[in-house]
């Protein structure tokens, strides 16, 4: 199976979570066991999008309990005798094969992955930006030889280009080592805030040069952090910056 | 009813809650990192080629640019 796969360098390793909460978009080759019409295909396939159930197949790397999955879309794209290509957005875990077994049990005649091919994981797409191995084998080398940092821009991406789909807090620079050495962010700090955070909502805190500072998880709204004057707006969970990059504006010790 | 969005068909808008500057002193945008940090704070959108898995081509990454550590965005199946 081929295609969309972001690999984080170094410390971007950090940034993997958001990564698999942004949902993923997939083309995929479906083998039919008997015959079904062009019709019959496409009905089924709708059916899919939904909230689905399923268990992890015998060899995954998680608990196999069985769990909810959401399809965003699916789109039947062709059907060539019993081959059938369609397109498929879908929640972060989703098994595409246990999506076309099911499938096939609900057309009757039963069904295979056969190809798969991911275009999406994400923000980051197969269109543009994508590089194979042979090509970061290539300009870091061509780099290593010339060091010209253009060469490095033609296969590596600023970490920040991970975090794209998920909403943004953009804060003062006097509330980021703070937020460096996990402390919780608090409205005095906020600058700007991005639509649709609700309780819970996994956020990216950044400066406002567009530095990622950390993940943290919203304590509160959109809206009620707009008219906050006090208290704690999210949570840290995993801190992206160096402690001591921004200066440190805030007291330890009595208050 | 309708179907949920997929996170990339989300519209966000920026709603401004204070007016502030960052000093230049501090911190840089990151496409000004340095070639070390623009690494260290990096990510590459890889085309995974059939047959490895995604762990091995993560570690292929991870040697080819002798790094300490790697990850990746969601297993893809051999």
């Amino acid at each position: 199976m081929t295609g969309v796969l972001p690999v984080t360098l170094e410390e971007a390793t950090k940034t993997v979570q958001a990564l698999l909460h942004s949902g993923k978009e997939y083309i995929c080759v479906m083998k039919l066991h008997g015959d079904a019409t062009e019709k019959r295909v496409g009905e089924v396939l709708k059916e899919f999008e939904d909230t689905i159930y399923q268990r992890p197949p015998l060899r995954a790397s998680v608990k196999r309990q069985l769990r909810t999955r959401r399809i965003y879309y699916i789109d039947f794209l062709e059907k060539e005798k019993r081959n059938v290509l369609f397109k498929v957005g879908c929640e972060g875990g989703t098994y595409i094969r246990k999506l076309c077994y099911d499938i096939g049990e609900v057309l009757g005649c039963g069904a295979h992955m056969q190809e798969l091919r991911r275009t999406r994981a994400g923000p980051f797409i197969e269109n543009g930006d994508i590089v194979r191995l042979h090509d970061v084998a290539y300009w870091f080398m061509e780099w290593q030889q010339k060091k010209d940092e253009r060469m490095l821009r033609k296969f590596i991406q600023p970490m920040e280009n991970a975090l794209t789909l998920i909403p943004k807090i953009y804060v003062r620079d006097s509330a980021v080592d703070a937020v460096c050495h996990g402390a919780s962010l608090t409205a005095p700090g906020v600058v700007s805030i991005e639509g649709g955070v609700s309780k819970g909502s996994l956020v990216a805190v950044l400066t406002l040069k567009g530095e990622a500072v950390a993940l943290a998880r919203a304590v509160v709204a959109t809206e009620r952090v707009l008219n906050m004057e006090h208290g704690i707006v999210a949570r840290v969970e995993r801190v992206l910056m160096p402690r001591g990059t921004y200066p440190k504006a805030w007291r330890s010790g009595e208050t | 009813m309708p179907r949920s969005l997929a996170p990339w068909e989300i519209e966000r808008k920026l709603l401004v809650k204070a007016e502030d500057k960052t000093n230049p002193r501090y911190g840089c945008r990151p496409e000004e990192r340095s070639a070390e940090e623009y690494i260290r704070y990096g990510v590459i959108n890889l085309d995974k080629p059939a047959g490895p898995t995604s762990h091995e081509v993560a570690a292929w990454v991870k040697r080819i640019l002798a790094l300490q550590q790697v990850g990746h965005g969601g297993t893809l199946e051999a």
